[in-house]
C-alpha cells in the first residue's frame, strides 16, 4: 500500500471529512447563530472537492486510474464522473437552504454538517472496489439521510418521515448486507475482482441468492418498483430541500454503484440478473407513472415522477453494454438537473405570508402572478416528460438507443409506451398552472439563491442544454468502458 | 473428539435458547435466555480458535443485554414480586442450570487446551500467521490495512452521535425551567453543594 498515492486519490473525501469536523466545532462553540456560515463554508468545501475530483478526471496522468489503501478504493473515470455529480447535487441543494429554513424555522449549523458527511459517504461508494467500503459508504450516506428526512423537529410529517425511512432503511441495509455475507461466503473474497474470478466459470445456489439480495437492497436505495413504497411518504415529508437531496446525490451514488457491482463484479454473470433488472424497469416506469396520476401534493407527484425516472435509467443498465453504461450516466446527469430544478420551483412556490404551496390546485393559473417561476415549471415538466427539443428527451433517447442495439427491442418497446402515459400528469401540472382560472394563491418573494440555481436548472435542461452532448457523450464513454476491462 | 462433543453441546444449546428466547412468556426470562444464547455462541467462537472475538462476543453483547434489560424492567410493567414468589420452587431448576454453565466451561476449556477445530478457507492467504494471537492478527488488520475503514467507521458513529443529539437536544431559553448554563456548572465547587456535620448524640441535624 503506497500510503502516498492513496491519500492523493482519496483527498476529497478526506478533505470534505476534516472541514467537517472542524464546522462541526464551529457549530459547538458559536450556536444556532453560525448556521448560515457553516452553510457556506461548506459549500465552498464542497466546491473544492469538485475542482480536485476534475483534476483527476481530465488529468492525463491518472487516465487509467488507480487503486488506494490496499484495493479497497479505486479512483477511475467512472468514480470521479458519478462523485462530481454527487458534489454539485449537494452543493445545489445547500445553497437553496438558508432560505427555507429561515422562513420555516429550526435552521441548525448541522444541517450542512450532515449533507457533508453524506457527500462522503457516496464518493466512498462510488469509488468503492471492496464490498466493506461499499458497505460502510453506503451506512454513513443512510444515517446521514435519516437524520436529514426528520430534520424539521416541529413539523410532524417530518418525524414521520423520518421514521419511516429509519424502519424501511434499516431493513434493507440489512438485506444487502445478508446478500453480500452469502456472496463472501460463497466467493471467499470481499474484492470486486475477487468475486468476478470466483463467479467466473458459473456460479453456486447461495451465490446466486446473494447476488438477488443485493439487488433487492440496492433497488430500495434507488427507489425501483417493487421497493419503492417509501418513496412518496418520506419526500412528501422531508423537508422540501432535503427533499431535493434525496432525489438527486443519493439516487447518483446508488445507480452508480448498482451499475458498477452488475457490471463489474457481476460483469460474467449478466443472466442472473439482467432479468431482474428489467423487471425493475418496467414495473418502476409503469408505477410511477400509473401512480402520479391521482396525486394531488405536487411533492408526491415529484416522488413518483422519480420512481418512473429510476425505471428509465435501469433500462440503459439491462442492456449491459458499455453504451448502456454511458446511457445511465448522461440520463443520471440530466435527471439531476431536472429533479433539483423542480424542488427548488416546489419551494418557491409560497402564498402571500411566505408559507409553503404544495397542493397542485393552489397552484393554479400563477403563470399571471409568477410569470417566469411558472415557465420555468411548465419547461422542467416537459422536460422530465421528455418532450424535444428540451434537454430531458436526449437521456431517454440515448437509453433507449442502447436498449435498441443491445436487441431489446421490445423492453424498449414498452418503455417508450409507458413513458406516453407517463407524459399525461406532467402535462396535467402544465395546464394547471397555464390555463386554469387563477387561484390567486401563489405570491411571496424568493431569494436570490433560489433563483440562480432555477436558472441555471432551466437552462440545462433548455434547448441550449444540447451544447453539452458532445463533452457530456465523451466523459460518460470513458467512464462507462472502466467497467469493461477483460480479465 | 472433545472437539466435536463441544460443538454439538454448544451449537444445540445456542439453538435451544435462541428458541428460548421468543418462546419465553416472561421477557426478562427472554433476556436471560439471549445471555445464555450468547455465551454458548462465544464457546463456539473459542472452539474455532477466534479466542478475541469470543471475548467481545461477551463483553459487547452481554454489555448491551443490560441496557436491553434495563429497557425491558423499565418500558413493560412487570410484578417483581409474583416473580420473586417462586424463588425457592426454582431453586433446584437454577442450580441445575448452573451445573451445566459450569460443565460447558470445563468441556471448552479442555476442547480449547485440544486445538482448535479447523475451519476450511478456500485458500491459506485468509488464515493467521503462526505464533500471532488473535489479537495481534485483528489489530494488525484493523489498524494497517483497513486503516481507512476504521477512520471511516468513526465518522459513522459520530453522525449517529450528532443525529441524536440534533433530533433530540432542545435549548431551553434562559431562566425557563430546565435551562442548562454549562458554565454554572462547571464552576460548582464541591464546597457549595456539601456540609460537613458533626452532630450529638441524641440530637437531629439542622440543614
Amino acid at each position: 500500500m503506497n500510503l502516498d498515492i492513496s491519500l492523493y486519490f482519496t483527498a476529497p473525501e478526506i478533505g470534505l471529512t476534516i472541514s467537517g469536523l472542524l464546522l462541526l466545532l464551529v457549530a459547538a462553540f458559536g450556536g444556532d447563530k453560525t448556521a448560515r456560515m457553516v452553510t457556506i463554508l461548506s459549500v465552498s468545501a464542497l466546491f473544492g472537492a469538485v475542482a480536485y475530483t476534475t483534476n483527476l478526471l481530465v488529468n492525463p496522468a491518472f487516465e487509467l486510474g488507480g487503486e488506494a489503501w490496499a484495493g479497497i478504493y479505486r479512483m477511475d473515470a467512472f468514480g470521479s464522473f458519478a462523485k462530481i455529480l454527487i458534489y454539485i447535487a449537494a452543493i445545489g441543494c445547500l445553497i437553496v437552504t438558508p432560505r427555507f429554513f429561515e422562513e420555516n424555522g429550526g435552521y441548525r449549523p448541522e444541517y450542512a454538517i450532515v449533507v457533508l458527511f453524506s457527500a462522503v459517504g457516496m464518493a466512498l461508494m462510488v469509488s468503492a472496489v471492496n464490498l466493506m467500503t461499499l458497505y460502510m459508504g453506503l451506512e454513513l450516506m443512510s444515517l446521514s439521510s435519516y437524520v436529514l428526512a426528520s430534520f424539521s423537529r416541529s413539523d410532524n410529517r417530518s418525524a414521520e418521515a423520518g421514521l419511516k425511512y429509519f424502519v424501511l432503511g434499516a431493513l434493507a441495509s440489512g438485506i444487502l448486507l445478508y446478500g453480500m455475507s452469502l456472496v463472501y461466503g460463497f466467493t471467499g473474497s470481499t474484492s470486486y475482482l475477487g468475486i468476478r474470478l470466483a463467479l467466473q466459470d458459473g456460479l453456486s445456489m447461495g451465490a446466486t441468492f446473494g447476488i438477488v439480495f443485493m439487488l433487492a437492497g440496492f433497488a430500495f436505495k434507488i427507489a425501483a418498483v417493487p421497493f419503492h413504497m417509501w418513496t412518496p411518504d418520506v419526500y412528501e415529508g422531508a423537508p422540501t430541500p432535503v427533499t431535493a437531496f434525496f432525489s438527486t446525490a443519493p439516487k447518483v451514488a446508488a445507480v452508480a454503484i448498482l451499475t458498477r457491482i452488475s457490471l463489474d463484479t457481476f460483469g460474467e454473470n449478466v443472466i442472473v440478473w439482467q432479468q431482474i433488472v428489467i423487471f425493475a424497469a418496467l414495473a418502476s416506469i409503469v408505477v410511477g407513472a400509473l401512480g402520479a396520476i391521482g396525486q394531488t401534493n405536487i411533492k408526491r407527484l415529484l416522488a413518483y415522477s422519480s420512481i418512473n425516472n429510476v425505471g428509465f435509467i435501469l433500462i440503459g443498465l439491462a442492456a449491459a453494454t458499455p453504451a448502456g453504461a454511458s446511457a445511465v450516466l448522461v440520463y443520471l446527469t440530466i435527471y439531476v438537473a431536472m429533479s433539483l430544478g423542480a424542488f427548488v420551483a416546489v419551494m418557491m412556490l409560497k402564498d402571500a405570508q411566505g408559507s409553503q404551496i404544495e397542493n397542485i390546485a393552489s397552484m393554479a393559473g400563477m403563470v399571471r402572478e409568477k410569470p417566469l417561476l411558472a415557465w420555468c415549471i411548465f419547461f422542467l415538466m416537459l422536460s422530465l416528460a421528455g418532450i424535444p427539443p428540451l434537454f430531458g428527451f436526449y437521456g431517454k433517447f440515448v437509453v433507449f438507443q442502447a436498449a435498441v442495439q443491445a436487441d431489446m427491442i421490445i423492453l424498449a418497446a414498452i418503455g417508450i409506451a409507458a413513458s406516453v402515459i407517463g407524459a399525461f400528469y406532467y402535462l396535467k401540472v402544465c395546464k394547471i398552472i397555464m390555463f386554469d382560472e387563477p387561484a390567486g394563491e401563489v405570491g411571496g418573494e424568493s431569494s436570490m439563491a433560489n433563483w440562480t440555481i432555477l436558472l441555471i436548472c432551466s437552462l440545462v435542461i433548455s434547448p441550449l442544454g444540447w451544447i453539452l452532448t458532445s463533452p457530456l457523450i465523451a466523459l460518460a464513454n470513458r467512464a462507462a468502458n472502466f467497467l469493461f476491462f477483460v480479465i | 473428539m472433545i472437539q466435536t462433543l463441544a460443538f454439538y453441546l454448544f451449537a444445540s444449546l445456542v439453538i435451544g435458547s435462541a428458541v428460548m428466547v421468543i418462546m419465553a412468556r416472561n421477557p426478562v426470562h427472554s433476556v436471560l435466555w439471549l445471555i445464555l444464547a450468547f455465551f454458548n455462541a462465544a464457546g463456539l467462537m473459542v472452539l474455532v480458535g477466534a479466542e478475541f472475538i469470543a471475548m467481545l462476543l461477551v463483553i459487547v453483547y452481554v454489555g448491551a443485554v443490560a441496557v436491553l434489560f434495563l429497557f425491558v424492567v423499565m418500558m413493560l410493567n412487570i410484578d417483581f414480586a409474583e416473580m420473586r414468589a417462586g424463588f425457592i420452587k426454582n431453586f433446584p431448576l437454577g442450580i441445575l442450570v448452573a451445573l451445566i454453565l459450569f460443565l460447558e466451561l470445563f468441556v471448552g476449556l479442555v476442547a480449547y487446551g485440544a486445538g482448535g477445530i479447523q475451519l476450511g478457507t478456500p485458500d491459506g492467504s485468509a488464515a493467521a500467521r503462526m505464533g500471532q494471537s488473535n489479537i495481534e492478527a485483528v489489530g494488525a488488520l484493523l489498524y494497517g490495512k483497513y486503516v481507512f475503514l476504521f477512520e471511516v467507521a468513526g465518522i459513522i458513529l459520530l453522525v449517529a452521535m450528532i443525529g441524536a443529539i440534533v433530533l433530540t437536544h432542545r435549548q431551553r431559553p434562559k431562566g425557563a425551567r430546565g435551562h442548562q448554563d454549562i458554565g454554572k456548572q462547571i464552576r460548582r465547587r464541591p464546597d457549595d453543594a456539601t456540609v460537613m456535620k458533626q452532630p450529638n448524640i441524641g440530637k437531629g441535624v439542622e440543614l
